[in-house]
């Protein structure tokens, strides 16, 4: 085990903070992006980023150069992600399209569609979105509905998509659609990518329980998609989505705050019965769990990058962050408020302890155990893909997907 | 970076497996049920592959590996919950003479450890009392040791102790004492496979390791260096125990399935699973800085001790839980493990300390930074 920079990666890192050093601010304990997620003009903002970023070739970082990335390892997509995180920077705009949508055309899209694509989207002039969950189709992913017809050229696209991060300001997209209702349903999938300026297609923002908007339902209604921009054979869909879901858990950037630090921060400021509530047993207990919780996933995540550093594969072993991390962040946003008292009741920014960090992040909280695989279902995978415990018993197995449909209506 | 054992070590960690699957299967029983304190055979087998001097240098008769490969093999016996002292002699007493001994010391005990002929192990409890230097009641004056020290682990198989003592001034001292003339007493303990026993000593000669006053401070540094030896024993017993649950889940038939595919069994396992890898990458960072003796060890060691004491003890527990009734039984092992888990969570000091540890670390940390 090594974890000293090689001498290469010494190099590396240091081109990093230079470069960061002089386009971005040094990050305050307990501090994030001025912009939250989902705020007015953080787009922008990260568009600026992203150009600064991929003119300095920390954009792809190991996506091959002929596409536009920088052509080197996992260890160095790390040692970015470990400096770049100690700034403030505007995070998730980029991530599930550079994570998930790019790396699934660089598998399946043509060599022409690879060159024209790949390389403004890391340059961050073109921004991309995932097209999968439906009103009926969340965990069940296979239970989707949008259908694609086929009409010459062209496919024709109706229905409707729903939990699109990002969709009213993407420029494309990638879409799972239901092109064969006949087969049994993860059969009868066919994967395209497609303009979101499209003719039919509609987005209407959602608005959450933190009060932000940066989900979407997505409507299509005739949208003509041409055949050369499906991914992967007709019928094919499910297994093209696998390849952008597997992309998925390394796509996540950093945790949101507040974590186990500002945990620490806020119990050094609160005063308790018995002294500071650092002090205090109880806290310091949670304290230790989360710092380990934390640390571990993020242990683990470099486990990972050795595997994958080795051209092996990291497997669904990953999935320990994501089931962990948002639970936990709802648990110290919870506890954190308690530590306030009633006190904690209060979310203005300007009244409320370390600026309504707790209050948000209760807020925000419930959707990072939902959203890109629930506890629950990343549970099941670690169950049965892991461990290998007998799947669950499936009802709608080898059925046809519009009997199963109608079941379902009733 | 690179965060994985060699190939070497990976052949290692195969044939502790293979020796321990061959020699220890059965025996923590063995000594649960019987009169014998450890299991001797087992014992002169490890002793001739060479584990108890790994780390101990070649001029000191031993083979002069790294800590990561004494990790191997410490996963490899925790996972085979074997009934020997090791962990006193080569986790701690070891360690402690490595630490902090004279070249005597060194040359005197480290060959006859590495041999398997001499066991050593470490003597700091004193009952219940407060995790601080000034509750120490064993007194070190004019070479000799006075005091009662409880419960200690291997008290009664060693030949030697290291024990913590302080000097009529109130100065904490490590001693080395022969046990020989000591009275010890075995205790009965929740996991007989590991004895413990009470020492009492009454004007036993001891000899210093280390200095007058830097006592505490070497017994800290050392529980934390075994901290990190200690995690990948709870590792190994957890992943068993995980691997237990598993095998009886997919054979276990309830409501006319297997019980595995319940989905509130794979996410109780699922959770066994996730507790067993935080585990792992704490107990895998803990071992570079033990071999790299790198600056963040003592949080590194907080750390993999509290993730892999909640692994274990998680582990064990849920595996019971996962058996049923058959679980409940003396016939079935997954006892032998839930007493072993909770051994070693109390061993070096509860998981409670060793969180109070790992926050004042972090505080202290982000003050120096």
């Amino acid at each position: 085990m090594d974890f000293e920079d090689t001498p290469e990666e010494v190099e590396f890192r240091a081109e990093v903070r230079d470069f960061l050093d002089a386009n971005a601010e040094r990050k305050a304990p307990g501090a994030s992006f001025a912009i939250p997620y989902g705020g007015d003009g953080l787009v922008t903002a990260a568009k600026e980023w992203q150009a600064k970023k991929a003119a300095a070739g920390f954009s792809g970082i190991t996506q091959p150069k002929e596409y536009g990335g920088r052509g080197g390892t996992v260890i160095e997509q790390v040692i970015y992600n470990q400096e770049e995180s100690d700034y403030v920077t505007p995070i998730g705009i980029y991530e599930i399209g550079l994570g998930m949508c790019i790396p699934t055309m660089l598998a399946y899209a043509t060599e022409e569609q690879k060159q024209r694509f790949a390389p403004p989207a890391f340059r961050g002039e073109e921004i991309w979105c995932q097209l999968f969950s439906e009103p009926q189709a969340g965990s069940d992913l296979a239970n989707l509905r949008l259908r694609s017809e086929r009409d010459g050229d062209d496919w024709i696209l109706n229905g409707q998509k729903i939990w699109t991060s990002g969709a009213h300001f993407s420029d494309f997209g990638v879409i799972v659609t239901r092109s064969d209702p006949e087969q049994a349903k993860h059969k009868g999938l066919t994967y395209f990518f497609i303009d979101m300026k499209s003719p039919g297609i509609e987005c209407r923002r959602i608005h959450q329980i933190s009060g932000t908007s940066n989900f979407n339902e997505v409507f299509f209604t005739d949208v003509r998609v041409p055949d050369s921009q499906r991914l992967g054979a007709v019928g094919d869909g499910w297994r093209v989505s696998l390849t952008t879901l597997m992309n998925e858990r390394l796509a996540i950037g950093e945790r949101p705050p507040p974590g186990y630090e500002e945990a620490m921060a806020l119990a050094k400021q609160i005063e308790l019965e018995n002294g500071p509530a650092i002090e205090d047993g109880g806290v310091r207990d949670k304290i230790a769990d989360w710092y380990v919780n934390a640390r571990g996933v993020t242990l683990a995540r470099y486990r990972s990058m050795t595997a994958l550093s080795r051209g092996q594969d990291p497997g669904p072993e990953n999935s320990i962050g994501k089931a962990l991390t948002g639970k936990m962040r709802q648990d110290i946003a919870a506890f954190g408020m308690d530590l306030m008292d009633q006190s904690g009741v209060i979310s203005d920014p300007e009244l409320a302890t370390m600026r309504g960090m707790f209050q948000d992040a209760l807020l925000a909280g419930p959707g990072g155990r939902i959203a890109g695989g629930s506890d629950e279902i990343l549970r099941n995978i670690i169950a049965e893909r892991v461990l290998g415990l007998p799947p669950d018993i499936r009802v709608d197995k080898g059925i046809p997907f519009n009997e199963l449909a109608k079941k379902e209506r009733g | 970076m690179n965060f994985d054992f060699s190939e070497e070590q990976n052949l290692l960690r195969e044939q502790a497996r293979r020796f321990l699957a061959e020699n220890a299967e059965g025996k923590a029983r063995g000594i649960i049920e019987g009169d014998a304190l450890f299991d001797r055979d087992l014992w002169r087998g490890m002793a001739d592959l060479g584990w108890m001097g790994t780390v101990i240098p070649e001029e000191y008769g031993g083979i002069g590996l790294s800590h990561e490969d004494l990790c191997v093999i410490a996963e490899e016996i925790g996972r085979s919950i074997a009934p020997t002292p090791f962990s006193s002699s080569v986790y701690l007493a070891t360690e402690a003479l490595l630490l902090a001994a004279s070249d005597e010391q060194k040359e005197d005990f480290l060959p006859r450890i590495a041999s398997g002929d001499t066991i050593g192990c470490f003597a700091h409890n004193e009952g219940t009392r407060k995790p601080e230097p000034g509750s120490i009641a064993t007194i070190y004056t004019d070479g000799k040791l006075t005091g009662e020290k409880k419960p200690v682990a291997d008290g009664d198989v060693a030949d030697f102790a290291v024990v913590l003592a302080k000097t009529p001034d109130g100065e904490p001292v490590l001693t080395l004492a022969l046990l020989d003339n000591v009275a010890s007493e075995t205790l009965e303990t929740i996991d007989p496979s590991r004895s413990h026993a009470r020492l009492r000593f009454d004007g036993t000669p001891a000899a210093l390791i280390g200095n007058i006053g830097n006592g505490w401070t070497l017994s800290e540094r050392l529980l934390d260096r075994a901290a990190i030896l200690f995690a990948f024993e709870q590792l190994g017993g957890a992943h068993r125990c995980l691997d237990m649950a598993v095998d009886y889940a997919k054979e276990r038939y309830a409501f006319g399935r297997p019980i595995g595919s319940f989905q509130a069994i794979k996410h109780k396992l699922a959770d066994v699973f996730i507790a067993t890898e935080l585990a792992r990458s704490h107990a895998y960072y803990g071992a570079w800085t033990l071999t790299t003796d790198a600056p963040d060890l003592p949080v590194a060691a907080a750390a993999a001790r509290v993730a892999a004491s909640r692994a274990y003890y998680l582990a064990a527990s849920e595996n019971i839980q996962t058996h049923g009734g058959m679980g409940f039984t003396w016939e079935l092992d997954c006892h032998l493990y839930y007493r072993r888990a909770k051994l070693l969570n109390l061993a070096l000091g509860g998981e409670r300390r060793w969180k109070h540890k790992l926050v004042s670390r972090l505080e202290n940390r982000n003050v120096a930074a």
